[in-house]
């Protein structure tokens, strides 16, 4: 249980308390998140002694078993290792940053996000599930983009995040669909399955894909060329963040990557040319460029890239020995790395400036940090007696192994010490032109030493590093045998790790790159100045800066192109659209239609075929007079129901029938309140090309209709006709289908008929108009007596149908309908407002109790310990009646009548009742 | 039978579609009652058709239509009307705000009567 624990301290208390502290100043807000960061620590160190015995640890619980998604952790050596890089240099980073920040910033924001990636990170290097390990790694994306742009108002910060953030969440995706084609060769997303699957992995055809789109996601992290241009970008950061992020964690993620699946994916041709080959560009061309740089940060970064190629060369190597010094160099330039960005940030901090041409002969005003950042620096430049030396001297030596690779073999040995006297030179260059060689020029203020507990993290960084060079056999030995041993994945061949091996070719190589680094130096100095020496643009980030502008603008023409507020463009590609898919699949495989032996045509069907054909066209050629369209579409809405009928469907006759009436008259009552007239207004070629889409619409429909009614049925409806009777107390189907077997689709869908019937209600109120004039006027006298005469009756057979709906054509839809036209007519007869005095209805009271009813029907199963909506029948025996069939989905559909009812006549009283409240015309101002 | 249905809604529904291209509110509320029309149809016939063979359990009954899509229809009819009578609603509030029933609101009116 400790694993998760140590990754959910800092995710769960870290970022809740740094926030709750900060209220009590800045010292108890670091005290909050270093006690959180410290229990974590404690936490690890106390599983470390078995981890060092041999016996990693590993938990798991299942999450989302069937994506392959475990809650499981490892800690090994590896992961140890990690973890206590991340830890430990992370106390040290809460410390400094307390002093480095300013009382204007928020620090509590600041060590909120700081807890989250610390989070993150230590997930990327504990968990044990690929998956797991993803999440973990876009969320340290995340919380990098947000603790680089830190400070938000700066353009600059900003735009580093941005770029971050783009390149590591992109190559995260290509590493997720590495990660997938890895779980789907080895059956599973767990580490030590993947492992076990290693031969089947590489046999696979998709390895090389793989391969390389895990690789993507490594080089994007860990900025290897040519996707290095995100880490000096990244500077804009507030310098505990780039001492943390971009020199022991973040940065290190991809080549932690690399080491956890190299017993996976390493031991290939391919693995070994393309990394080992990114890593020696990357670190050959960080180094020069580092020379160049006037800000130190931008020094320090391109230093680190350097670094970063190095590790990954490493890695790259089908060698045990390279596998050690990696590991070492992980962890070598973690400590002097950090030590030598918080110099920089001491140096911002008291000078306000890190630009190196203006810096100058500070040794007199800052011994102390000079002399911390001149170890950290000799560490980085590979001088004996610092732990820099210990591992770049092992490189060296495995650089010189590599006479199996050919081309590769003759040229990382020379490609290599260049690259280790760049580093030197960089280094010297550092240390001179900012603590040496005269006076600063144009500072704002006269620089001193920082607060005592500033430095107080790059000296405990500077001692490790001392520590670990002059006595590496007692300090970091062990971890490093355990973490190798994983990255190799086998028991490891026997080493020597010390400052002195005798006269070799690596001893020559080191002191070539020391003698050779202070002479470029000096060289660079002299002849070109590098003072003056103008950085070249960067091309990289350039293509990226421009193709991301290019795709920006692509999307803004794209979206101006395609929603320009135009309804009618709109429903035009809509159309197209729909055209298109339903084409493709005819235009594939051909069209054919069945041979089911057809239904024989009669004289009915023939004169209802004719009538549709005619009142449709006839809807569209007199559309511009608009009351003739609405009684020819309501004609086209009889022929349907006609169909209907003819077609053994009585329920959905009926229903037809009785929306059609509600709907001519919804109609006619909302088109008084609209022109009468449609303007000519539609150009010809406008006109053709939605007759063409029509018609094309139209051809599409009918032959798949076609193509439909001449094939064969089959059908699941069986076991509807089977078990009605049984089952829902019902002989006829299609109401016990809707009130029972699927009652909860219906109980959905009399909601959205509420909710549509209050949608209009709200729409239209507080809205003032008048009607036409043709809608004055009372109605005729016959009418209006006859109509209330016949309420009672038409409410008798409501209650009929609604009573008969379970065995008989009719249920509470369509007595809801029926009633509804019963109420209209009374309306149409006597009036709006006479009705309204005389009924006094509130419609929305009506359908909310319909729904109510439908609901706490289908809850009373729950008292019956029965699933929602389950419903019962029976046939008790009254006195007089006799037997009585009863089921409770009878007084369900009694909510569905009640909700049809009142979402009904809501719909039409409100369009109705508009306008009739003030006299204003509204004109048409067209 | 087959091909009177297959034709008429071919027709239905190329006459919706071609309404519901109209630049007024009013013709494209029309357009869409007839596509409603179209699909509910269209759905109802892959039931196939039948005729005298309503699904009410009897015992004489030799086979009955197909009840799904019935069902599915029935409520489409009803949910047909909710959805009318919220977009005329749409269109008459439309209309009472911009003054204008074109469907991509006053200015695009206004332009057009220009254009002519």
């Amino acid at each position: 249980m400790t694993l998760p624990i140590i990754i959910l301290l800092p995710l769960l208390a870290g970022t809740v308390l740094a926030l709750a502290a900060a209220r009590f100043g800045r010292n108890a807000a670091a005290w909050a998140v270093a006690a959180v960061a410290g229990a974590s620590l404690a936490l690890t160190l106390l599983e470390m002694p078995a981890v060092l015995a041999g016996r990693p640890l590993i938990v798991s619980w299942e999450w989302l078993p069937s994506i392959g998604l475990n809650f499981s952790f490892r800690l090994d050596g590896l992961g140890l290792m990690f973890a206590l890089l991340i830890l430990g240099i992370g106390l040290l980073i809460i410390l400094y940053a307390r002093y480095y920040l300013s009382p204007a910033d928020s620090i509590g924001k600041f060590y909120s996000l700081l807890m989250l990636f610390m989070a993150a990170m230590l997930g990327i290097v504990l968990t044990e599930n690929l998956l797991l390990l993803f999440a973990f790694w876009e969320l340290t994306s995340l919380s990098s983009f947000l603790l680089i742009g830190y400070w938000s108002h700066s353009a600059e910060a900003r735009r580093g995040a941005r770029m971050a953030l783009a390149v590591t969440g992109g190559g995260g995706l290509a590493m997720l669909a590495g990660f997938l084609l890895i779980g789907n060769i080895a059956g599973s997303y767990e580490l030590s399955a993947v492992l076990d699957a290693r031969q089947a992995i590489h046999d696979h055809p998709h390895y090389t894909l793989a391969l390389v789109l895990v690789l993507i996601g490594a080089f994007t992290k860990s900025a290897q060329f040519p996707f290095h241009f995100w880490l000096p970008e990244a500077m804009a950061a507030p310098t505990p963040v780039s001492a943390y992020l971009h020199s022991a964690t973040m940065v290190k993620a991809g080549v932690f990557l690399l080491a956890r699946l190299y017993p996976v994916l390493g031991g290939s041709i391919e693995f070994e040319y393309i990394v080992s080959t990114v890593g020696l560009v990357t670190l050959v061309f960080g180094a020069y460029v580092a020379m160049f740089k006037h800000d130190i940060k931008g020094l320090l970064a391109y230093s680190t890239i350097s670094h970063l190629g190095l590790i990954t060369f490493l890695l790259g190597l089908d060698s045990p020995l390279s596998a050690v010094a990696a590991v070492f160099h992980i962890v070598n330039h973690a400590t002097f790395k950090a030590s030598l960005f918080m110099a920089a940030g001491i140096i911002d901090h008291e000078c306000g400036t890190r630009d190196m041409r203006k810096l100058n002969g500070l040794w007199k005003y800052m011994p102390h940090t000079a002399t911390l950042a001149m170890v950290a620096a000799a560490s980085m430049a590979g001088v004996p007696l610092f732990n820099g030396f210990l591992s770049k001297e092992m490189f060296f030596a495995e650089a010189l192994e590599l006479n199996h690779l050919a081309l590769l073999g003759h040229v990382a040995p020379v490609a290599v010490t260049f690259g280790g006297i760049f580093s030197v030179a960089y280094s010297l260059r550092f240390i001179h032109d900012v603590f040496f060689g005269g006076e600063p020029s144009g500072l704002a203020r006269i620089p001193h030493e920082p607060p005592r507990y500033m430095k107080m993290p790059v000296e405990v960084l500077v001692v490790v590093c001392i520590a670990v060079g002059v006595l590496p056999a007692y300090t970091v030995m062990p971890l490093l045998a355990v973490a190798a041993r994983d990255v190799v994945g086998g028991p490891l061949p026997p080493y020597d790790i010390a400052i002195w091996h005798g006269f070799t070719l690596p001893l020559l190589m080191s002191a070539i790159a020391i003698v050779g680094g202070v002479i470029m130096y000096w060289l660079l100095q002299r002849k070109f100045n590098l003072q003056l020496h103008a950085p070249a643009s960067l091309n990289a980030r350039l293509l990226f800066q421009n193709s991301h502008d290019g795709l920006v603008r692509l999307a803004a023409a794209l979206t101006a192109g395609l929603q320009n507020g135009s309804l009618q463009r709109y429903l035009a590609l809509l159309v197209t659209s729909i055209i298109a898919l339903g084409a493709w699949p005819f235009l594939q495989n051909g069209y054919h239609a069945g041979n089911a032996a057809l239904t024989p045509a009669n004289g009915l069907a023939a004169a209802v075929w004719a009538m549709t054909l005619v009142a449709a066209a006839a809807s569209v050629l007199l559309h511009r007079e608009r009351f003739t369209a609405v009684i020819l579409v309501g004609v086209v809405g009889l022929a349907a129901a006609l169909t209907f009928a003819c077609f053994s469907a009585p329920d959905l006759a009926l229903t037809q029938f009785s929306v059609e009436v509600v709907t001519t008259v919804l109609l006619l009552v909302a088109l008084a309140l609209l022109p009468q007239t449609d303007p000519a207004e539609s150009r010809p070629a406008r006109k053709f090309r939605d007759a063409v889409l029509a018609l094309a619409a139209g051809a599409g429909v009918a032959a798949l209709a076609w193509a439909v009614l001449t094939r064969p049925h089959e059908t699941i409806s069986w076991f509807y006709l089977g078990e009605s009777v049984p089952a829902g107390g019902g002989s006829n189907v299609v109401n016990v289908i809707l009130v029972d077997f699927r009652g909860f689709d219906t109980f959905g869908e009399i909601i959205v008929l509420g909710i549509a019937a209050v949608g209009v209600f709200a729409l239209m109120d507080g809205m003032r108009a008048t009607r036409a004039a043709q809608a004055a006027g009372s109605a005729p006298l016959l009418l209006s007596v006859a109509a209330r005469a016949l309420l009672p009756f038409a409410l008798l057979v409501t209650a009929f149908i609604f009573l008969r709906g379970h065995n008989l054509p009719g249920g509470g839809f369509i007595a809801g309908l029926v009633t509804a036209v019963a109420l209209v007519m009374q309306y149409m007869a006597d009036g709006f407002s006479a009705t309204t005095r005389r009924l006094r209805p509130d419609y929305t009271r009506v359908i909310g109790w319909g729904i109510m009813t439908a609901g706490v029907t289908g809850v009373a199963s729950w008292v019956f310990r029965a699933p929602f909506l389950t419903s019962t029948h029976g046939h008790p025996r009254l006195p007089v009646v006799g037997e009585v069939p009863l089921a409770s989905a009878a007084v369900f559909d009694l909510g569905v009548y009640l909700a049809v009812v009142g979402a009904t006549l809501l719909t039409l009283s409100v369009i109705t009742g508009a306008g009739r409240h003030a006299p204003a015309p509204a004109q048409e101002k067209v | 039978m087959e091909f009177l249905l297959a034709s008429a809604l071919g027709v239905t529904t190329a006459c919706g579609v071609y309404l519901l291209l109209r630049g007024r509110t009013f013709p494209v509320v029309l357009g869409l009652s007839l596509l409603s029309y179209a699909v509910n149809v269209f759905i109802f016939a892959m039931g196939r058709l039948a005729v005298n063979a309503p699904p009410v359990i009897a015992p004489n009954a030799a086979t009955y239509s197909d009840p799904l899509p019935q069902a599915l229809v029935l409520t489409a009819i009803v949910i047909g009307f909710g959805m009318t009578g919220f977009v005329m609603a749409l269109a008459v509030r439309a209309r009472h705000e911009t003054g204008s029933d074109h469907v991509d609101g006053a200015a695009a009116a206004h332009e057009k009567a220009h254009v002519r």
